[in-house]
């Protein structure tokens, strides 16, 4: 393979990395359902959860550790909710110590995952396979919404 | 006599190495027994674990190119204090990573989770590096075989990723999940892509020189193969979040890209037969020892990879052990293979120490051992994420429930987990051994 050639090529798939990064962080990322549930409380919570390194054990949209269970709908699943994650950040379990988080931040870690519970849905149980191997579920239509 | 500074990357990446497999031995045994070594939590013993082997494979890879450069590219480095500089930021900031995860400070990103700050050193540290790399290899005004190719990509991506993964610090990132988590990944499948390319750049360097014929590194299938990896660098990153709702089509050209691993996997398949006959001519060295089980490992990777990138099989396997599995099949069985190749190319090398027979003998040993454990190991994780995939779509059990009826898999993982640990100690004994006669 000529050097120039080898250039060209590798100079396209620069060029192409940087445009497509754009995209992403523009058109490829406006769609968020829950958007309209960011508040600057759950964007404390936000950092909240970063800060105490809640991903080493839970996941969000079945990313993260494995020792807890996933957190993106823990607000809405049934018989879980709101009263229930606080008794589990005030109390702890055997799994999960007591972090003594304060009550501000128990608040804000609740508003967090109530804006994350709007998002979407996580794990995907109700789904079709299509013939060339992708999958419609329910939640998300194809313009991904 | 003024020591190769390649030698002390190496030291400190081995030692990386046994650290980081120590605390996952203790974070396995955690997620079994909750409550076991409680002086450092789960919470703490992850990041650890993570950092401390994601350590190794820069250490180690490093160490190489500063030596594989000069040493046999026939170009003397640009600088000779900067490859120190480098050294010297990369280990403070490594204990800067581990004092911080100590005492529970965290900037809580997977895969770094250590405050953002500490990323400012990161790159300082890796713009000294690439502007020595390009600096020295510029020298050469020849054709550059494909590792070089191979090396400053992996540099100069390793570099623009990084910083991408750093993007939530700002709150159009951050505060907008769907955003952030593509981002995220978007950033952390193209870094794996980077440090792959120095990984992979390696070990066609290693088959170079040890085999002494350039022709494949200067091939023209060799660069169809290398621009085909960065086509997946950049675009290929996708598989990680198909179920998180960013556009429709950030999937589709994510599955698309994917597919094109099958001309990589068709390649080594077709080239099978020839390539490991010719490989098992020279299986006596420790070096190609560690090559070839690389290979398989490629073999075996790359095909559940592929399975894991069709959305419809992506849908039952994603956030279950079947990635862990992937995800430590790539670190162990192919980046850490060839990376010990590396060191085993170059501890003798630098210290003009062959290894002993008895020494030979207690690598060999250590070889199959790791290959055999790492199998079950990954057969285990396979196996745990099916059952997991099964119980949660299927099934539809509570989280409880289970982690009940995964746990003698996991069991099973943190045992073979502390035999590979009792395996790759035999394979750098005596390379430590040898290090420490070098410096003293």
């Amino acid at each position: 393979m000529r050097l120039n050639t080898k250039r060209f090529i590798f100079g396209i798939l620069v060029a192409s990395f940087f445009i497509y990064s754009i995209v992403i962080y523009t058109v490829g990322t406006r769609v968020d359902k829950g958007a309209a549930w960011i508040t600057a409380e759950s964007n404390q919570g936000k950092l909240v959860f970063q800060k105490r390194n809640c991903i080493a054990c839970h996941q969000l949209y079945g990313l993260g550790g494995f020792m807890g269970p996933d957190l993106t709908n823990v607000i809405s699943a049934n018989g879980k909710g709101p009263v229930y994650v606080k008794q589990f950040l005030e109390n702890g379990t055997t799994r999960m110590p007591n972090y003594h988080l304060t009550p501000l931040e128990i608040e804000t870690l609740v508003a967090f995952l109530t804006y994350t519970d709007k998002t979407g849905v996580s794990p995907v149980k109700d789904f079709e396979i299509n013939y060339n191997g992708t999958v419609n579920w329910k939640g998300k239509d194809e313009k991904g919404n | 006599m003024k020591k190769e500074i390649s030698i002390y990357f190496v030291l400190f990446a081995i030692l990386a190495l046994l650290a980081g497999i120590f605390f996952g031995i203790i974070s396995a045994f955690q997620f079994i027994f909750p409550g076991f070594f409680d002086l450092i939590p789960f919470i703490k013993t992850r990041p650890l674990h993570v950092s401390l082997v994601i350590a190794w494979i820069f250490l180690s890879a490093v160490g190489g190119i500063y030596y594989y450069l000069p040493k046999y590219c026939n170009v003397s480095l640009y600088s000779q204090s900067l490859p120190m500089i480098h050294l010297w930021i990369f280990i403070l900031t490594g204990f800067g990573v581990l004092i911080s995860y100590l005492m529970g400070i965290f900037g809580g990103r997977e895969y770094w989770e250590f405050p953002p700050v500490l990323a400012i050193p990161i790159i300082i540290s890796w713009l000294l590096f690439g502007y020595n790399f390009f600096k020295t290899a510029f020298k050469r005004t020849d054709h550059w075989p494909v590792y070089i190719w191979m090396w400053g990509t992996g540099i100069f991506f390793f570099l623009f990723t990084y910083l991408e993964s750093n993007l939530w610090v700002f709150p159009y990132f951050r505060e907008h999940l769907i955003r952030d988590i593509t981002v995220q990944w978007k950033s952390n499948g193209s870094l794996v892509g980077s440090w792959n390319m120095l990984i992979y750049g390696t070990a066609i360097f290693l088959m170079d020189r040890i085999k002494n014929d350039d022709s494949i590194a200067k091939s023209r299938l060799a660069f169809v193969m290398y621009f085909l990896g960065l086509i997946n660098l950049i675009f290929n990153w996708a598989h990680h979040i198909y179920i998180v709702p960013n556009a429709m089509w950030v999937r589709y050209i994510g599955y698309g890209i994917s597919m094109t691993e099958l001309i990589i996997l068709g390649k080594i398949i077709w080239n099978w037969k020839k390539s490991l006959s010719k490989a098992l001519q020279d299986f006596h060295l420790l070096a190609v020892r560690f090559i070839v089980a690389s290979d398989v490992w490629i073999l075996l990777n790359l095909s559940l990879s592929i399975a894991l990138s069709i959305p419809a099989i992506n849908i039952y396997t994603h956030g279950t052990h079947l990635t862990v599995a992937h995800a430590m099949g790539s670190t162990i069985g192919i980046n850490t293979m060839v990376l010990i190749a590396s060191c085993l190319f170059l501890i003798p090398d630098i210290t003009g120490r062959p290894f002993s027979l008895l020494q030979g003998r207690f690598i060999s040993v250590g070889f199959w051992m790791m290959n055999i454990l790492l199998l079950f190991f990954w057969i285990a994780l396979i196996i745990a994420g099916y059952m997991k995939s099964h119980l949660v779509i299927q099934d539809q059990l509570s989280f409880q429930d289970i982690m009940l009826q995964i746990k003698p898999y996991i069991a099973f993982i943190g045992i073979s987990g502390t035999g590979i640990f009792a395996a790759i100690l035999m394979i750098f004994i005596p390379q430590l051994k040898q290090i420490k006669e070098y410096l003293s």
